[in-house]
């Protein structure tokens, strides 16, 4: 959606918390209609990033435009207009779940002749028509998600920001959430949403993986991974773990890590590598086959969280 | 400062919810105040009476007999035991066995004639407060009565026969009459203190705050919303003392009932006040509690329900005159026991209202609608 009106933009922004950085010159722009995705490891800066962009924390230094208004000045005005899913469940666990629902209709000024309409549509579209009377405390971790979700896209929300949404449910519920995150998106929501899960990552239109409060790389899934200057190898072997004490320290080999009976290798872009670890396996007794194969995002977010000169943790 | 009375209904209507299925503190808002009054009226009997004596008589003369008699029969001492030496008396006080010692030397009557120096000594155990308290009392009582030519100093309402003891006590200080009025304002301040600092604490340590400040929902609503139902409560538990006072202790209401509810509603509010400027400087629900309790035990002892007033030094009397508890307790003291109006009573319903106004206006002051 490049072109379209831009609703998310700061320029260095930042917040300290007393020594730590948690949130260090971040440069974000989100255009009406996407889903950003905020990819990066714990204690990145993700959720801190998103309370500022919210009003909810003051930031250190920086400029916030949020669908036009200057946070924080504006950050009242903002909040009817967005939506908030906190990280961790933040509705009331000893109320039904269409207490709950009422009470978030109530606050947010849902007129009283729509409200049981309202939640009443919530409940279908989130499917929580037979857990209406029961009490949030009981629910599973999905439906839970699901009535954070409900609360947070009931006032009809422009910009909906979620922290970690799926970090608590299983994987088919994380699917089942995501697709209710594409309807919103059809009806025209901008979504914001954080998480640690590649395979949710890219499922976003346009992704920033963030490091120590730093983007370390930015743009849509596709383009990050054609752009990848690194190329990744795979080991082939009855012995990996023998395989990856041999090449780990090897110069020009970034990251290795082991999936199953393979290892998988991210290296420097330069091609004569594949024939070194080949001949270094060799030497050191270990029958095993080296291969080329194309990276996903995973090795996106290794290579760029690694790359010498940046900001890994080297 | 907005206020939409719609928001607002809907944190009273949660509120009350949650409260309902909270069945704990449900039993607590009627089961503390029950259990307080009888545990206030019948177990902890201010009263000193019957402390175990012992009398060392080395003048044996008339006096010295009448002396002990008028003792006796204020009910403050038995005279369990006799011995022959004052030296006898330290290793039974030592032990406990004995509270108090009355020791009248072998020129009693030489000293009550010249009135030099003290005719008998009362010794006491001054580890115990009220037993010592007891004895300054005792300390000023009936030598004149056992001289005649100063017989006409004793105060003319003292009847001739029998001494009571009621009249040297600080009136304030007496039986469950006294305990019920002062025991609404404890439990008024126990009570609403912890839940009010808890409560708001709570919706911060779940994580519903996070969600909340999301919402137009202003501090001020999410705040009085939390607070009225606690209003209701507190006038909830003063009934129940109240009844309870009446069928139990036989605790008349002596002044009106109108003014006694409009001073427990100003003091309610005050208490609420307070809990809630806890709230704001508090991350967790324990702490919350810890500064509740930090509130809560000055009140207690410095308002004049545990130990008189008049009795404190002037710069402790200057810090109880801050504390709400003080105030309400002279309020509802005057209110059910001499029936006074609260017209005459105004300086301590204008210093309940100011230290709300105050407590209020800080915690609002403390309030951001952010995270950090």
């Amino acid at each position: 959606m490049p072109g379209a009106e831009i609703v998310i933009e700061t320029r260095g922004l930042t917040r300290r918390f007393g020594e730590l950085t948690a949130v260090d010159r971040l440069d974000l722009t989100v255009r009406r209609g996407e889903v950003f995705g905020f990819l990066g490891p714990n204690g990145s800066g993700k959720s801190t990033a998103i309370r500022m962009l919210c009003g909810l924390m003051l930031p250190t230094e920086g400029a916030i435009r949020v669908l036009g208004l200057e946070i924080p000045r504006q950050a009242e005005a903002l909040k009817r207009r967005i939506g908030y899913m906190t990280q961790q469940f933040s509705l009331y666990t000893d109320l039904t779940v269409v207490e709950n629902l009422e009470f978030v209709a109530q606050v947010q000024g849902v007129l009283r002749r729509e409200q049981k309409g309202r939640v009443d549509s919530l409940l279908e579209t989130y499917h929580l028509v037979d857990q209406r009377r029961q009490l949030a405390g009981t629910l599973s971790g999905g439906q839970r998600q699901r009535l954070s979700l409900a609360a947070s896209v009931l006032n009809r929300p422009e910009l909906l920001f979620l922290d970690e949404p799926t970090s608590a449910v299983d994987p088919q519920s994380r699917r089942d959430f995501w697709d209710a995150l594409f309807a919103l998106a059809d009806d025209g929501a901008t979504i914001l949403v954080s998480t640690h899960y590649m395979d949710e990552a890219e499922r976003c239109h346009q992704l920033a993986i963030l490091q120590h409060g730093r983007t370390v790389a930015e743009g849509r899934p596709r383009e990050l991974l054609a752009a990848l200057p690194e190329q990744t190898l795979l080991v082939w072997g009855d012995q990996p773990r023998a395989a990856q004490r041999a090449i780990e320290h090897l110069p020009g080999v970034r990251a290795c890590a082991q999936i199953g009976q393979s290892l998988r290798v991210l290296t420097e872009p330069r091609p004569e590598l594949e024939a070194q670890l080949q001949q270094v396996l060799r030497d050191a007794g270990i029958e095993a086959r080296v291969e080329r194969t194309t990276p996903n995002l995973e090795d996106v977010f290794v290579a760029a969280t690694r790359r010498p000169g940046g900001v890994g943790d080297a | 400062m907005s206020l939409s009375l719609s928001r607002l209904r809907a944190v009273v209507l949660k509120e009350l919810r949650q409260l309902r299925r909270d069945r704990l503190t449900f039993a607590m808002i009627l089961g503390i105040p029950t259990m307080q009054l009888l545990l206030f009226g019948y177990a902890i009997n201010m009263d000193v009476r019957h402390l175990s004596a012992a009398v060392v008589d080395q003048a044996q003369t008339q006096r010295s007999r009448e002396l002990l008699a008028i003792l006796a029969q204020t009910q403050v001492f038995d005279f369990e035991r006799r011995l022959r030496t004052p030296s006898e008396l330290a290793p039974l006080l030592e032990s406990g066995r004995i509270q108090a010692g009355v020791v009248i030397p072998p020129d009693f009557e030489r000293r009550l004639a010249t009135g030099e120096r003290p005719a008998a000594q009362l010794v006491v155990d001054g580890s115990e407060q009220v037993v010592q308290q007891a004895a300054r009392q005792i300390s000023v009582l009936p030598l004149s009565a056992l001289e005649p030519a100063r017989a006409g100093e004793v105060a003319p309402g003292m009847p001739g026969g029998g001494i009571e003891v009621v009249s040297f006590y600080n009136p304030q200080r007496r039986a469950a009459l006294n305990t019920v009025p002062g025991l609404v304002g404890v439990i008024l301040t126990m009570t609403m203190i912890l839940f009010t600092g808890i409560a708001l604490v709570r919706e911060r340590e779940r994580g519903n705050l996070e969600f909340l400040i999301t919402t137009p929902l202003s501090p001020f609503e999410l705040t009085l919303g939390k607070v009225l139902p606690y209003v209701g409560i507190g006038l909830l538990q003063i009934t129940v003392v109240l009844v309870l006072g009446r069928v139990i202790f036989g605790v008349p209401i002596r002044g009106s009932i109108v003014s006694l509810y409009a001073a427990a509603l100003v003091f309610i509010v005050a208490s609420l006040a307070l809990g809630v400027l806890i709230s704001t400087l508090t991350q967790t629900q324990f702490q919350a509690m810890q500064a509740s309790t930090f509130t809560f035990l000055p009140q207690l002892l410095l308002s004049g329900f545990m130990f008189p007033f008049e009795g404190m030094p002037r710069p402790v009397q200057l810090l109880a005159e801050v504390l709400p508890l003080t105030h309400f307790l002279r309020l509802v003291r005057g209110i059910m026991l001499r029936g006074a109006a609260l017209s005459q009573m105004w300086i301590d319903l204008l210093a309940l209202v100011a230290f709300a106004a105050a407590a209020l206006t800080l915690a609002t002051l403390r309030f951001h609608k952010r995270l950090d």
